[in-house]
Order: C-alpha cells, then structure tokens, then sequence
C-alpha cells in the first residue's frame, strides 16, 4: 500500500501571532514551527497502516526550506521518503493544485492529511485534492482500518460520528482519536538523516486570491468579577449589561 | 447576477448558521444590485423553505432527491455546481461547517473557483473584491482580494447580525443529474445524539473542564444548560478522559464554536482551548482557582466552587422567567 501523507509547517499552537512590514508578513521571530497537529495525527496513523500492511509512506510539503525540519521529523516518525514543493503557499486552491500534481505522478491508494492546517484553517484542502484527482475525499475522520482494497473509516458529523466504508483511492482529512502522535526515537532520527528528502519545483497555478493585510483581534476589555456570594447577579448582567441572554 | 447560498437541512428545518448565511448573502446581493437564490438539499417542507425569504432570499431551489437524504458532501457539491450553472452565479455562500467545507472545496475545484472560508463581514466590492477571514485559529484576521471569476465565501457565525423581515420566498423544485460515483461510499452506521443541540448552532454554550472532578458530576452543569437552553461542551482533558464523549470537545484540536454566551466551568483555559472559543460573544468563566488564565479572556468571573455557584445559576434563571 502506496500512502502519501501531506503536511503543514505551522507555527505552534502557543505562539503568539503579530506581524511585520506594515502587517503584510507574520513575524516568525521567537516563534516555534511544527507539523500541524492535525496533519501528525495522520502521519501517526499512516506509519501504523504501514506497520499492519506493509507499503510506503511518502511525507509531502508544500513550502520553503524552513518546512525541512518537520519532513525530517516526520522521516524520522516512520516515513519512508520526502517531498517538498519548493514554493510558498499562498492559498488553499494551490497547495491542493501542488498536492494533486504529486499525486497524479504516483498511484497512492491513500492521501492522508490533517483536517485543516491551524494557520488558515480553511479545511478545503482535502476535498479540493480529491476533486481535483476525481476520487472521494472525506473528513474528518477519526478512525481508519484497511482491508484489501477497502477503507472502513468513522467520519466525524454534528452531535456524533458516521461509520463508512469505501474502497480506495481516498483523500482523508483526519483529526484525534484516530492515533496517537508518535515522538520519534533515537534509531529513527539516525535513520532520517540518509532518507530521501526530494525538492521538487511548483506546477504554475493562477494567483486566485491575494493577501492585502493582517489585523489583530481588539484587546480584550477587563473580566467584570462578581463576587461568589453574588453569583446570581450574572444572569441579570448578562440580559440588561451585555444584553446576550 | 445572483448570490447562490447553499443551506443545510436538520431535521426538516434549515439550521441557524445556514439562516445567517442566506442573510450574509442577501445582503451581498444587495449590494452587487442581484438577487439571493437558496439551493436547499433534502427534506424539508415548502413552509420552512419559503421562510429563507424573511432572510432576503428572493427564491429557493430544493432537491427533494431520497438518495440525498443522507449528508453526502460529493454529490452535494456536484448539485451545487449544477445550481451554479442553472442560476448564472458567480458567487457562492455557505455557512462554515464540516459540511460546508467539505462542498465549499469540491465545488470549488469543480469551478475553478477560489474558496475562502471563516469569512467574518461582508466583502468590500467597491474596488475588487476584497473580504476579511478569521486565521490563527481566531487569533487574527486576514483581508484577502479574491480574483477568479467564481467565489465561494464560508460565513463565520455570528458575521452579521441577522435581521428578519415578513417576506417569503417562492420554492421551485431543482433535479440534477447525479453521478453514480459520488455514492461509492456506504454508510454502515449512524451514531448520533439527535437530540441534542448542536454546539455549533448553540447561542449558549455550558462547557465543563477536569474541574468538574469526574463524568459523576455533570449533572449540575446539565441542569443549567437545560435551563438555558443551551448546548454542551467540554475541554480537551475532559474528552481524553472519556468523561464526555468526543464530540463535545471544544479547542483548537476539537470543535470551534462561536456562541452568544460560553459559560466555562471548572476550565483552565490553556490557549488551545480559547482558540477554539475566541468567537464567542460573552464569555463567562466560573473557577475556583482565581489565577487561571480564562480569566484574562472572559467578559465575566465568578471565582468560587462550581458546584455551589451551578445549581444557584439555574435557580436564577428558572426565577427570571
């Protein structure tokens, strides 16, 4: 079994956001990146998948060389190679225009990524690689086996989950609890290091959305505290203060 | 020039954030002097789908196909991009949503059109065509010119504010041509909790965390919410812990939801999981511990013992009615 795995380089989850060059660029100093939790999630899964079935896991990003220390991380996870677009990506249509040209090279029984990527949280990625493949694309699913050539999957939906199955190709954007992250080891990090790490150039896709600005959210006005013994008061407050109720 | 607001169906009515989205894009319509035509998929009554017009919608398409009964984002989208073409759009409208997105994205690829998702007002179509989106989980914003000729916008809750009129809206039938492979898929199972309220249409959320000291204890917590009418939700640790099931988990890795009142309770408030609730209108923390950080995100505190400060709430609401 072929999978590919797509990953995000995003900043982590407790960095504090702001921007420079007159809000037109995020400030990456002091900040931490990492692979998008989302799309660890997947990785975590795929090695497993490799483990029970044998097969490849082929790690991709779409990004400059900073994106590197993540698809060593994830070689390190247990993928078997790397793939790195070397482009910025500016907007969902194209990195999934990226994705689907790797993919169309490569016959992939599985194209496994994160829900969304914690930057941008757009979520479409999968679905536009899917279409863009013509194969079905679900999410979020958080739970995959693989029999044969057949995916059973529980796919995550308003107040609960729905148990599909499907037979492969699949693109899937995938959340918790379907593994758990893996922590790569000493063994894995030593081997990382002579796996192939392949940089490839971008497909040219039309500039179909530009960015102008960034802003940050209005400072938060103070917490009004209500004293224990006067708990009830918040009901009244939030009816005739904050007129929400 | 029409505005094209895809909806979604929940139990026979059109949900709330579907509600804002057909609102969102009336308005929009207004603006670029076109109209708003509602795609409905599934079932629904002609009753509730001509109220898309006390929203600004000046008419509705409704598939009433039984294979579409069941959500099913490939063929969904496959109907939208037919509803596209049949109605001459060049602007689509859907509330962010799993589902939204997941049509939002093959429709998009469908129509080479550019998708934007968490969009939080309305477009400035004065010169180009240029909208604000929430990123970072919440914790900024982005304006974005969008260029292809085809948009598709995914609402944030609570964009606008929603206002009704007494208008209605004229239901056609709509029939699409389906594609046999957009139901390769079978559905072996539905688990779901159908009468619960769903956390992402909620207007109040009651949210508990390891405060609660145990899945035993949830009932105060269920009580106000009951009395609130209100949905629930969980931290991460709470939905780790199985003392509340997955899908209750609100966060940066869980649910983000975007009520009028998030009331946290016994919740810490690790970054992760007020990304999840930065949408939120008002947001009330009730913990014992007066340093915990939720506190610096809340509109307002009560530092005490959620076990004495629940059942008080909900006797205060229940007097207040």
């Amino acid at each position: 079994m072929k999978i590919l795995v797509c990953i995000s380089n995003v900043p982590d989850t407790t960095a504090k956001i702001s921007f420079t060059d007159n809000d037109t660029k995020f400030n990456k100093t002091g900040v931490q990146f990492i692979i998008g939790p989302y799309d660890d999630y997947a990785l975590a899964r795929a090695v497993e998948l490799k483990e029970q079935h044998g097969g490849t896991v082929t790690v991709l990003n779409v990004g400059e060389s900073e994106s590197d220390p993540q698809l060593r991380k994830a070689l390190a996870i247990g993928a078997d190679d790397a793939i790195r677009v070397n482009t910025e990506p500016t907007d969902s249509y194209f990195v999934a225009a990226q994705i689907a040209h790797i993919a169309s090279q490569n016959s992939y029984d599985l194209i496994l990524m994160g829900r969304e990527s914690i930057d941008f949280n757009s979520g479409v990625v999968h679905g536009l690689v899917g279409e863009m493949l013509g194969i079905a694309s679900y999410s979020p699913v958080m739970k995959l086996d693989i029999t044969g050539n057949e995916a059973k999957f529980a796919r995550e939906i308003d107040g609960g989950k729905e148990h599909l199955s499907a037979a492969l190709p699949l693109v899937l954007g995938c959340q918790e609890p379907i593994a758990e992250w893996k922590i790569p080891n000493m063994r894995g990090i030593m081997t990382a290091r002579t796996k192939s790490l392949a940089v490839v150039e971008p497909v040219s896709v039309d500039d179909s959305t530009v960015l102008e600005k960034y802003a940050l959210p209005a400072p938060k006005g103070s917490c009004r505290m209500i004293p224990a013994e006067e708990a009830e008061q918040l009901i009244a407050l939030l009816k005739t203060e904050a007129k929400v109720l | 020039m029409s505005v094209l607001v895809f909806v979604e169906i929940d139990n026979g009515s059109i949900k709330k954030t579907s509600r804002e989205a057909i609102y969102f894009g009336a308005r929009l319509a207004e603006q670029l002097s076109g109209e708003a035509v509602v795609l409905a998929i599934g079932e629904a009554t002609e009753a509730e789908l001509e109220q898309a017009g006390k929203w600004g919608a000046t008419r509705v398409l409704h598939v009433s196909e039984e294979k579409l009964a069941h959500e099913n984002s490939l063929a969904y989208a496959d109907v939208l991009a037919q509803a596209v073409g049949a109605t001459d759009s060049k602007i689509i409208v859907l509330a962010k949503s799993g589902l939204g997105d997941a049509v939002a994205a093959r429709a998009a690829a469908k129509l080479k059109a550019s998708v934007v998702s968490g969009v939080t007002e309305l477009p400035d179509t004065q010169n180009g065509f240029k909208v604000v989106r929430s990123i970072y989980t919440g914790k900024a914003f982005a304006t974005v010119e969008i260029k292809s000729a085809i948009k598709i916008l995914g609402i944030r809750k609570n964009a606008l504010e929603v206002v009704e009129s007494e208008k209605s809206a004229p239901v056609e039938g709509f029939t699409p041509t389906l594609r046999e492979s957009d139901f390769a898929a079978k559905v072996l199972e539905v688990e779901k909790a159908s009468t619960e309220l769903s956390l992402t249409d909620a207007d109040i959320i009651v949210s508990g965390g390891r405060g609660m000291k145990g899945p035993d204890n949830w009932q105060p917590l269920l009580d106000l919410a009951g009395a609130l009418g209100a949905a629930t939700g969980c931290s991460k640790p709470v939905s780790d812990l199985d003392w509340r099931p997955h899908h209750e988990h609100i966060g940066q890795t869980g649910i983000k939801v975007a009520p009028n009142i998030y009331i946290a309770c016994g919740i810490s408030g690790a970054i992760q999981h007020l990304a999840g609730v930065n949408g939120s209108k008002c947001i009330v923390v009730i913990n014992k511990d007066p340093e915990a950080p939720f506190f610096k995100a809340a509109d307002y505190g009560i530092v005490g013992d959620v076990f004495d400060i629940l059942p008080r709430l909900t006797r205060a609401v229940e007097e207040a009615r």
